[in-house]
């Protein structure tokens, strides 16, 4: 277990390293020089070598990676271009608003999809059965954004229950989760079809097995067989699939985040790409790769903590 | 003696429909497979179709409201939207179609030399696969969005880059379970070069999953696409695309909401077809494979 936990954190943080260097070199290589890009085409040379030595693009690459790693290991991930400020500032400050939408859709579309995954291995080969998988590939098919549009116009605009932008008063609980209803919602509702048809999936195969058909033999009640005796089981793919669901869902979060001006990750660093401010893309793919990275070896952890064979096959 | 003949040939379990009415067979994907022409003929079709020039500024009559003359309305910039949303139709399944091409191609070269290839190097590429694969890939976008800047072609690199290592992926598995079949055993033996057991050999016995893979990933890209577009990362304007018609519509969500309403069916309709469509066709040819996950 200790071997392969090394083995998986150390191939994370050399994931981690192989991005960054591979980002950089996408910067160096690429051509054009991002100045002139940045403050447009008559900017003065002054202007361009200044902005230049702000971004620490007059060193050598090779030193701009190390330095940006030297730095980063000390908690500095560099300074905005145009306001100055720090960018780990930046990122702590968005991050918690990030968090909070991912964690509340995730929460939400468990509490919903396993239910209904459940109520479709009870009820299977009925109408119900068929109405949820139906529904289940409908939801997952529209796009997250689409959704968050829509009931942007709906409850926003046209019935006013729900503030359209932004995430609420700071301090001010009831406002904050009036603000974080149509972005979670908008989130979970394709993982609840997914979440649903992965939980009956993975539940019908456990139904043929012989604990199963003892428990039935008892004479146990349906719903308590399936959330007793099959749920246990066929949860743990389950759980792998929301930890690099949780990945997903923090990328879906950067659309929905657009379309209510929430001030999360996803509006840092779609500004930051649309005014070309390097290090604050650098620095925020950084901190996202890192969670990322994270969540998933935590769930690979977790599952072979639960599944022995897991750690077996990990050489293939 | 023929028919005893036939029946220890083929396979056990469920009589095969052909194709395209095991497709039809089922009410959602003979929807979806009507949805799906109907975007495709929309594409190819799209300058005959459309009553307007896509592009065409007439801002006299900007955010004009359903009408005869315009039946989806008009934009901000008096640009008659129907005409947007069938060039739109274009636009997305361009784009789709050339990324998932390109990824699936490199997936498969790829995932053949790692399958079949010396270890070191099925190292290298698993290595670079994973890592690739263990990006938030919206993150990994961004990135090379702002290195190359928005634009038709970074959206089909971004596509391409972010999706054909999990088409690697399958194919090596794929590959290696092949490798030592007695087939491919075989041919070694009578001194078959490499690239003659890769390209006549094994490649047509490892395309068919990743022909189903990437007919499911279409709805994804097309999503992708849309969704850059919104944040003005994706296609340049004045190029149509749902994704802008929908960013337009929502900046004047208030005063015009049929643009919005009408930017997102299209999507939503591309994204359900196209979907349904891909499951029906897993489901016919090969229903061990796992469903895509939601965007």
């Amino acid at each position: 277990m200790l071997a392969y936990a090394v083995k998986r954190i150390g191939l994370g943080l050399l994931i981690l390293v192989l991005v960054m260097v591979a980002m950089y070199a996408a910067v160096f290589l690429v051509p054009g020089d991002p100045a002139t890009v940045a403050l447009g085409p008559r900017a003065t040379p002054e202007l361009k070598r200044l902005l230049i030595e702000r971004m620490g693009l007059d060193l050598p690459v090779w030193w701009q990676i190390v330095e940006f790693f030297r730095n980063a290991l000390t908690g500095n991930l560099g300074y905005d271009v145009w306001s100055n400020r720090p960018v780990s500032t930046l990122v702590m400050e968005a991050l918690p608003n990030t968090l909070i939408l991912g964690l509340t859709a995730l929460a939400v579309a468990l509490l919903i999809g396993v239910p209904l995954g459940c109520l479709s291995v009870m009820r299977r080969g009925t109408l119900a059965d068929a109405v949820i998988g139906v529904l289940s590939v409908g939801v997952i098919a529209v796009p997250s954004f689409v959704v968050a549009i829509y009931s942007l116009l709906l409850f926003a605009v046209t019935l006013r229950w729900l503030p359209a932008i932004g995430a609420g008063e700071t301090g001010d609980i009831v406002s904050q989760a009036k603000a974080l209803v149509m972005p979670a919602a908008a989130i979970a509702l394709g993982w609840i079809g997914y979440i649903a048809r992965m939980v009956r999936a993975s539940m019908m195969e456990v139904m043929g097995e012989p604990h199963i058909r003892t428990a039935r033999s008892f004479g146990l009640p349906e719903w308590k067989i399936v959330s007793k005796y099959a749920l246990r089981i066929a949860i743990i793919p389950t759980i792998s699939l929301v930890a690099v669901g949780l990945g997903s869902i923090l990328s879906s979060a950067v659309f929905v985040e657009a379309v209510f001006a929430r001030p999360g990750i996803g509006k840092l660093i779609t500004d930051a790409v649309n005014t070309r401010n390097y290090p604050v893309v650098m620095g925020t793919v950084l901190i996202m790769t890192a969670i990322y990275v994270s969540i998933t070896i935590a769930a690979d952890l977790l599952i072979a903590r639960l599944d022995p064979r897991v750690r077996d096959v990990f050489r293939g | 003696m023929s028919s005893v003949a036939d029946a220890s040939l083929s396979v056990p379990g469920r009589q095969r429909l052909p194709l395209l009415r095991a497709l039809l067979a089922d009410p959602f994907t003979g929807v979806a497979l009507v949805l799906v022409a109907g975007f495709l003929i929309t594409a190819i079709f799209a300058p005959w179709l459309a009553p307007y020039s896509p592009v065409k500024i007439d801002v006299l009559h900007k955010l004009q409201p359903p009408s005869v003359e315009h039946w989806f309305g008009t934009d901000h910039l008096g640009r008659d939207l129907l005409s947007r949303v069938i060039y739109g139709a274009r636009t997305a399944l361009t784009i789709a179609m050339v990324s998932v091409a390109i990824a699936g191609a490199i997936g498969l070269m790829l995932g053949l030399i790692a399958g079949y290839g010396p270890r070191w190097l099925d190292a290298i590429l698993v290595l670079s696969f994973d890592s690739l694969n263990s990006l938030p890939m919206i993150m990994f976008a961004l990135a090379i969005i702002t290195v190359l800047g928005a634009g038709t072609g970074t959206l089909i690199i971004v596509i391409a880059a972010t999706s054909f290592p999990s088409y690697a992926r399958l194919i090596r598995a794929q590959t290696l379970a092949l490798k030592n079949s007695d087939y491919i055993l075989a041919e070694r033996l009578l001194d078959a070069s490499p690239a003659r057991i890769i390209f006549i050999h094994l490649l047509p016995n490892v395309v068919g999953p990743l022909i189903i893979l990437l007919s499911m990933d279409i709805p994804v890209v097309i999503m992708v696409e849309a969704g850059l577009s919104f944040l003005g990362l994706g296609v340049r304007p004045p190029t149509p695309s749902w994704g802008s018609i929908l960013y337009d519509g929502y900046t004047s969500i208030r005063s015009a909401p049929f643009m919005v309403i009408f930017g997102g069916l299209p999507l939503v309709l591309a994204t359900l077809g196209f979907t349904f469509l891909g499951e029906g066709l897993r489901d016919y040819l090969d229903p061990r494979l796992q469903l895509r996950r939601p965007g």
